[in-house]
C-alpha cells in the first residue's frame, strides 16, 4: 500500500500547482517510492493536470486501475492512462468534459449508498470498487464494428472504460499507452514495417498452387 | 504535392470544374487534363499528404482526420418515408483529397457479366426497381485493366475459377499471404470452394515516388504513409498535377451548381475555407462526390427551372440506394497469427458470386475473405467474443491472448435497389455551413438479409474446418449506418428512371456530368470501387469524344 498513497500523495500535490519548482524538485523522490520502472520514463516530462483536479485525478486514477488492473503483466497504470485522459479532456475528447464533471458526484453518491463507512472510491478495497463499477455497467453488448458504428460513450463509467482502453492501446508515439506497456499485454510489436512470415499459420506455406483439375468450376 | 499547378481565376472558365477529388473525380481529373483540358477540382476536405497521416487511432475513430465530421456535417436516420428522420450519424466518406481512397481497405474485384445483366437473367424481384445496366462488361474490360495497371493493383490472373475474362494480367504479383489467408485457404479447400490470392489496390511491387507496402498494419481507415495503397491521393492525382493543367482546390465546399437561362450549367458555387462564396466557371460540371453528396448537391441546385432539383426531372435523384450486405465473423486460434501485421485481405472466394435462388430461397451472391482489419483500440471494442468482460481482470487477460490470434472472414454481398432507400435533404437539420443536412432513408430488402445470414453460416462453417478454437458473428441486422454509397444516380437509357445516360451525361442537364458510386445500376457483390474507377476512366473517354465533336458546348 505504500505505493497506493505515494501516488496518491504525489498526485495531490501535483495538481495544485503550489510549486513547480517543488514537484521538480521532489519528483525523483517520488518515483523512488513506486516499483514500476516504466515511472522513469515520465520522470522527463513530470506531469501536470490539466482537467483533473488531484482529488478526481485520484478516483480516475484508481477506477482506471480496474479496468485494465496491473498484474504480472502492466496495467492503464503503468501505461500513464490517468494523464492521457487527462490531456485528452483538454484537447480531443474536450466534449467529454461535462460527462466527468457530473460523473463524480454521481461516483461519490453511490459510493456513500453502497458502502456508508467509505470516505471514497479510491479508499475502497478492490473488491469493494469493482461492486461501484458493476453498478454503474450498462452490460451493453460490445460494439461490433467500431469503424462503421462508433461506440458512443452512454454514461461517466463508458466513457472512462473507452477512455482508458484507448490510454492504454493507442500506438505510443501519441502521448499514451507509456512505454508501449499496453502493446507489450497485447503483443503487438512497437514496429511499423513487417516482413513475412508473419505468423504461425503461414510460416511454413509453400506458395499458392491451383486446385487440381477435377475440383474446378463446376 | 500542388506541384506545376496551375491557378486559374474562378472568373475564367475553365473546361471542366471536377466536384470531388476520390476515386472517380481523381481519375477523371487526371484522364481530362491529360486529353488537354483545363480542369479545376473542388474538394471539400483539405489536401493532406503522406507526410500529415499518423497510427493516431484517435485522430482517425474519434476526431475523423480523414472523413465527414459528424458535428460539422450531421446527418439524420428514418427506416421509412413515414418516420421522423433522427438526428444520428449515419454516412462514413473520406473528406480529403483523394476521398475514401485514402482509407479504404483496397480490395479491388472486378464486377462480373452478371453484374450488368441479371435482371434480364432471372427476372423482375418484387419491390425493387432492379434493373439491366445500358453498358456490359464487355464495355468495361479495357477500363478494368487500366485501372489495374495506371493505379497499381496487386493480384494473380486466372487464380479463380469465376473470374471475368481479362485482356492482360495484373501488372504486378499478389501481396504476401498472411495466417488469416493461409487457415481460409485451407478450410476453403477442404469445403470444395475455390480460394485466391486477393486483387488488392495496394502496391506488391515499389513504383517511381511509391513504395512497396512494408505491411504496417495500419491500413483500413487509415492514410498509407509510404504511398503504398493506391489511393487517388497517390496516383491520380499526382499524374494530373503533372499536365500542368490541373488545379486541385482543397477546402472548397460545393453548394451549388448554377444554372443560366438556357438550363445549362455554368459553374459550381462554394465556400472556401473562410467561408466566402465563389463561383468557379466552367464549361461543363462533373460531380464526383460520391453517392450520398453528389445526390444532395443537386437537391441543393433545386431553382425555379429546376423545383425538384438539378438533373430530376425523373424524381429518381438520391433514391434506389444500395449499400452491400454481410459483415463479419470472427475466429480465434491457439496460435499466434500476428494478423495485425500487413495489409486487410489476402485470401477471397466468388463461389458464391451467384447463388441459385431455387435452392436457398432468396436473391443474391457474394464473396467471402479472410482478413484483420482492426486496429488495437479497434480491436478492444469490436474484436472480442460477445461473452467476454467488458472490463477487469477476464477483459484484459482476453485482450492479452486474442489480439494477435483472431482473424475475422467478411462476407460481401448484393443489395437490392428499392425506391425509398435513399438519401434527401432534412427539412430541419442544418450543417456548420447552414445548409441542409443529409438525411438518410433505409431498410434492408429482406433478401440481403438472409443473404448475409446465409453467408455468415459458410464463414462459420469455414471456421470448423480448421477447428478454430472458437468462432462467433451476429445476426445481420437493418443497417442504418452507410460507409457503400451506391445507386443513387443511376446510368440509364431510359430518362424516366435513371438520371444519367450511358456516357454520365445526366438527361435534364446538357453539360453536367455524374460519375461515382451514384452511377451504379446494381451492387455488384460488395466491392465497388474498382467498377467506380473504371467507369472513371471510361466517362472521361466518352466525355473527352463529346467535347472533341462539339456536342458538350453546343
Amino acid at each position: 500500500m505504500i505505493n497506493e498513497l505515494s501516488r496518491r500523495t504525489f498526485l495531490l500535490r501535483a495538481g495544485t500547482g503550489i510549486s513547480a519548482a517543488w514537484i521538480s524538485a521532489n519528483w525523483p523522490a517520488l518515483l523512488s517510492a513506486a516499483k514500476h520502472a516504466h515511472s522513469a520514463a515520465r520522470a522527463a516530462k513530470p506531469p501536470k493536470l490539466e482537467f483533473f483536479t488531484p482529488e478526481q485525478a485520484i478516483e480516475v486514477d484508481a477506477i482506471s486501475a480496474r479496468i485494465i488492473p496491473t498484474d504480472d503483466l502492466p496495467g492503464a497504470r503503468e501505461a500513464g492512462v490517468l494523464y492521457f485522459i487527462d490531456r485528452g479532456l483538454a484537447t480531443f475528447a474536450a466534449d467529454d468534459q461535462s460527462t466527468y464533471r457530473e460523473g463524480f458526484p454521481e461516483l461519490q453518491a453511490r459510493v456513500t449508498d453502497m458502502f456508508p463507512n467509505a470516505a471514497k472510491y479510491s479508499a475502497l478495497a478492490p473488491e469493494q470498487q469493482d461492486e461501484v463499477l458493476h453498478s454503474f455497467d450498462e452490460k451493453t453488448e460490445s460494439a461490433r464494428r467500431p469503424f462503421r458504428a462508433r461506440p458512443g460513450a452512454r454514461n461517466f463509467f463508458e466513457t472512462l472504460r473507452q477512455h482508458t482502453i484507448a490510454g492504454f492501446l493507442i500506438d505510443p508515439d501519441y502521448s499514451g499507452n507509456d512505454s508501449g506497456a499496453g502493446w507489450k499485454v497485447i503483443g503487438r510489436e512497437r514496429e511499423h514495417a513487417f516482413q513475412p512470415p508473419f505468423g504461425y499459420y503461414d510460416k511454413d506455406y509453400p506458395g499458392w498452387q491451383p486446385m487440381p483439375k477435377e475440383a474446378d468450376k463446376k | 504535392m500542388m506541384v506545376n499547378q496551375p491557378k486559374y481565376k474562378t472568373s475564367d472558365e475553365v473546361d471542366f470544374v471536377i466536384i470531388g477529388s476520390g476515386a472517380a473525380g481523381g481519375i477523371l481529373a487526371k484522364e481530362l487534363s491529360t486529353n488537354g483540358f483545363r480542369v479545376v477540382v473542388l474538394e471539400q476536405g483539405p489536401y493532406l499528404t503522406e507526410a500529415d497521416f499518423t497510427h493516431n487511432e484517435i485522430e482517425i475513430l474519434a476526431q475523423d482526420k480523414l472523413t465527414n465530421h459528424p458535428k460539422l456535417q450531421p446527418n439524420t436516420f428514418r427506416k421509412t418515408p413515414d418516420e421522423k428522420a433522427k438526428l444520428q450519424r449515419a454516412v462514413l466518406y473520406g473528406r480529403c483529397v483523394g476521398g475514401t481512397s485514402v482509407h479504404f481497405t483496397a480490395n479491388f474485384w472486378r464486377f462480373h457479366e452478371i453484374d450488368f445483366i441479371e435482371r434480364s437473367k432471372i427476372g423482375p424481384i418484387p419491390g425493387t426497381t432492379f434493373a439491366d445496366w445500358p453498358i456490359t462488361y464487355a464495355d468495361l474490360e479495357p477500363y478494368y485493366t487500366k485501372v489495374e495497371w495506371e493505379i497499381g493493383v496487386s493480384g494473380l490472373a486466372g487464380a479463380s475459377p469465376f473470374d471475368p475474362p481479362r485482356s492482360k494480367p495484373y501488372p504486378m504479383p499478389p501481396l504476401p499471404v498472411k495466417s488469416s489467408g493461409v487457415i481460409f485457404e485451407r478450410a476453403a479447400r477442404k469445403l470444395g470452394w475455390h480460394p485466391y490470392p486477393a486483387p488488392m489496390a495496394i502496391l506488391s511491387q515499389a513504383r517511381p515516388g511509391r513504395s512497396a507496402c512494408i505491411n504496417c498494419g495500419f491500413c483500413l481507415a487509415f492514410g498509407c504513409e509510404v504511398g503504398a495503397k493506391s489511393s487517388s491521393l497517390a496516383t491520380a492525382i499526382r499524374m494530373a498535377e503533372k499536365t500542368g493543367r490541373c488545379e486541385i482546390r482543397p477546402n472548397s465546399y460545393v453548394h451549388r451548381i448554377e444554372t443560366d437561362a438556357h438550363g445549362r450549367a455554368v459553374g459550381a458555387v462554394y465556400f472556401d475555407e473562410k467561408r466566402n462564396t465563389h463561383l468557379q466557371k466552367a464549361k461543363a460540371v462533373v460531380v464526383c462526390a460520391n453517392g450520398a453528396e453528389t445526390p444532395r448537391l443537386l437537391l441543393l441546385s433545386a431553382n425555379k427551372q429546376f423545383p425538384n432539383g438539378l438533373a430530376n426531372s425523373s424524381g429518381w435523384v438520391g433514391k434506389n440506394l444500395m449499400l452491400n450486405s454481410g459483415g463479419p465473423v470472427f475466429g480465434q486460434f491457439e496460435d499466434p497469427l500476428n494478423d495485425y501485421k500487413g495489409f486487410a485481405v489476402s485470401r477471397v472466394f466468388h463461389d458464391f458470386y451467384e447463388l441459385d435462388h431455387d435452392k436457398v430461397g432468396f436473391y443474391g451472391g457474394g464473396g467471402l475473405d479472410a482478413r484483420f482489419d482492426l486496429t488495437p483500440i479497434g480491436f478492444s471494442f469490436g474484436g472480442l467474443p460477445p461473452d467476454t468482460p467488458r472490463w477487469g481482470k477476464d477483459f484484459k487477460a482476453a485482450l492479452a491472448h486474442n489480439f494477435d490470434r483472431t482473424m475475422e472472414i467478411f462476407c460481401h454481398g448484393t443489395s437490392l435497389p428499392v425506391e425509398n432507400n435513399s438519401f434527401s435533404l432534412d427539412p430541419d437539420l442544418k450543417d456548420a455551413w447552414g445548409l441542409p443536412a443529409l438525411r438518410l432513408t433505409y431498410k434492408d430488402h429482406p433478401d440481403d438479409l438472409k443473404l448475409a445470414n446465409w453467408m455468415y453460416a459458410r464463414a462459420h462453417e469455414l471456421f470448423e474446418a480448421p477447428g478454430a478454437s472458437k468462432h462467433w458473428g451476429f445476426p445481420a441486422a437493418e443497417s442504418q449506418f452507410a460507409v457503400h454509397l451506391l445507386g443513387t444516380c443511376r446510368m440509364g437509357n431510359d430518362p424516366k428512371t435513371s438520371v444519367i445516360n450511358a456516357d454520365h451525361r445526366t438527361h435534364d442537364v446538357k453539360n453536367l456530368f455524374l460519375c461515382d458510386g451514384s452511377s451504379l445500376v446494381t451492387s455488384g457483390r460488395g466491392q465497388p470501387t474498382m467498377t467506380i474507377e473504371a467507369l472513371a476512366f471510361r466517362a472521361a473517354d466518352r466525355i473527352t469524344a463529346l467535347a472533341k465533336r462539339g456536342e458538350i458546348s453546343a
